[in-house]
């Protein structure tokens, strides 16, 4: 139950003829030597706390201490059920919005799981929940989406990397774009393939994304970057479902991601010292936040 | 490979807002704290490269002294552990440093009191994973995924022979071991990750032994 790359979790998955998450499953319990049900268990604790996350930001006046960011998710979800013509949709919104509770909960100091970071922790809850709600999947599918959203995050985090301080926002934000998109394609029966391509899809489009948080908080643009990572892991999921393969394979993707990280000045990786935290406006922010010392 | 589990990358559960900068912070904290051994009365943090840039917006002091306090990465009580140190009678100090390090998220934590003092440095590598990479002046390599095992001991033949075979006897598997030394024949430090946990008396047997001066566990 081994696997390194996308390419061989798919084999894997085709060869043995079961779904990614239970692929992630059996390799768990070979590298820790947990039993099945205390995994399942610990993942159920992390979507329950998802639950929770989305929840309260959806019903409470959440503020983060700089005054940054808030209450955004509960303006999405107002505005969705009062306009009758939306633009994108009401799915796409709603993930949107879920993704926003989360994230902003996140930048409030309350709890959250990190999927794969804290920085990217929307992402995964809001399409996960808002696929479910659309799918009417039962609770079992749902921890199992977060196994494949595990697998697909795990072999990025082990061949590339996944914090924004070392590979930008396209490693955090588009970590965790990835793996929504895989883990909403088995939630929608689509093959552990089509995940693969999701995957693909949703990371191309976040590749040479910037990490530039203003004031260095985990705020502005990151927020937003969460809601729309979230449309695009539904928009790519709901691509690889029709069929739509990525030119470049999940792999290769991966590791063009990785170089670019590499490639990327340390300005542009969480520094706050370049893009939109050196704006005029992202450094009189930084000052009315931090006083006169420089951060 | 860097993430050995599933759970490195969903999870942790966590106060926000920054798994490297909030719970790998934490982490840090705590494992300085596990190092040290006891509450300390002072603790220095010295923060470098985008630590030093960023802490105060990301709670990464609140994260770090919350780990000294014993603290996990979801515990509430993280966001008021600067009150709860100075409660406790515990002076802390924050440094920045200019100091270009290795790793981009770097901390290094001094604890001390009247019985003595330990140095730990920390890194923090994203999705609230975190590195010891250097204790009292030894370099080191340790991911805090399985039962840790920290030896000091006087560099000369036997000392690692020793060790190995009081935890063979026991059936404990060692899966990673390291030896640093700052110059031959000094004292040296054993790292050893086993694969099941150690006892209070496994540790004291090693204690025991001639050339060994200090053991700790970390699980």
């Amino acid at each position: 139950m081994k696997f390194r790359t996308i390419a061989e979790l798919v084999e894997i998955a085709e060869s043995e003829q079961m779904p990614i998450s239970e692929v992630m499953i059996r390799a768990e319990m070979e590298a820790t030597g947990e039993s099945r049900e205390s995994i399942f268990r610990m993942m159920e604790q992390n979507l329950d706390v998802m639950e929770q996350a989305i929840h309260r930001g959806l019903t409470e006046d959440i503020r983060s201490h700089s005054g940054l960011t808030g209450g955004d998710a509960i303006k999405i979800q107002a505005y969705k059920n009062k306009v009758k013509l939306l633009l994108s949709g009401p799915t796409v919104l709603d993930a949107v919005s879920r993704a926003t509770a989360v994230s902003e909960v996140n930048a409030a100091m309350g709890t959250i799981v990190a999927t794969p970071t804290a920085g990217s922790c929307g992402i995964l809850p809001g399409c996960v929940f808002t696929a479910a709600n659309r799918l009417n999947s039962d609770r079992e599918t749902m921890v199992r989406a977060l196994f494949v959203g595990g697998a697909i995050g795990y072999i990025i985090a082990n061949n590339a990397c996944i914090s924004g301080a070392a590979g930008g926002c396209q490693a955090e934000v588009g970590s965790a774009t990835a793996m929504a998109a895989a883990a909403v394609v088995e939630m929608a029966g689509g093959t552990p393939s089509m995940s693969a391509q999701a995957v693909a899809i949703a990371l191309k489009n976040m590749l040479g994304l910037v990490c530039d948080p203003v004031a260095g908080l985990v705020e502005a643009p990151c927020v937003k970057r969460n809601a729309m990572g979230a449309a695009i892991a539904m928009v790519a999921a709901d691509m690889a479902m029709a069929g739509v393969e990525s030119v470049i394979p999940p792999d290769e993707v991966v590791e063009a991601m990785y170089k670019i990280g590499r490639d990327m000045p340390v300005a542009l990786k969480e520094t706050a010292l370049g893009g939109l935290a050196a704006t005029p406006t992202g450094r009189a922010l930084e000052r009315r936040i931090f006083g006169g010392t420089p951060q | 490979m860097k993430y050995r589990t599933v759970f490195d990358i969903i999870g942790p559960i966590m106060i926000g807002p920054s798994s490297s900068h909030t719970a790998g912070a934490a982490r840090i904290g705590r494992a300085a704290r596990a190092l040290f051994g006891r509450k300390p009365k002072k603790v220095t943090i010295t923060f470098y490269g985008s630590f030093a840039k960023t802490y105060r917006g990301h709670g990464t002091d609140v994260a770090v002294v919350g780990g000294v306090l014993d603290f996990d990465t979801f515990d509430r009580r993280i966001v008021d552990s600067l009150k709860i140190a100075r409660e406790q009678g515990i002076e802390v100090i924050f440094r920045e440093s200019e100091e270009v390090p290795d790793h981009p998220n770097t901390a290094r934590i001094l604890l001390e009191d009247e019985k003595g003092s330990t140095e730990v440095v920390g890194i923090s590598i994203g999705g609230g994973k975190m590195e010891i990479t250097e204790l009292n002046g030894f370099s080191l390599n340790l991911s805090g995924n399985a039962p840790t095992l920290l030896i000091l001991h006087r560099d000369r033949y036997g000392a690692i022979a020793t060790v190995a075979g009081i935890l063979a006897r026991h059936q404990i598997n060692i899966g990673y071991m390291q030896v640093s030394r700052k110059e031959k024949g000094s004292l040296a430090l054993m790292t050893i990750e086993t694969d099941q946990p150690v006892s209070e008396a496994v540790k004291a047997e090693i204690e025991a032994q001639e050339g060994i001066t200090g053991v700790t566990v970390l699980s």
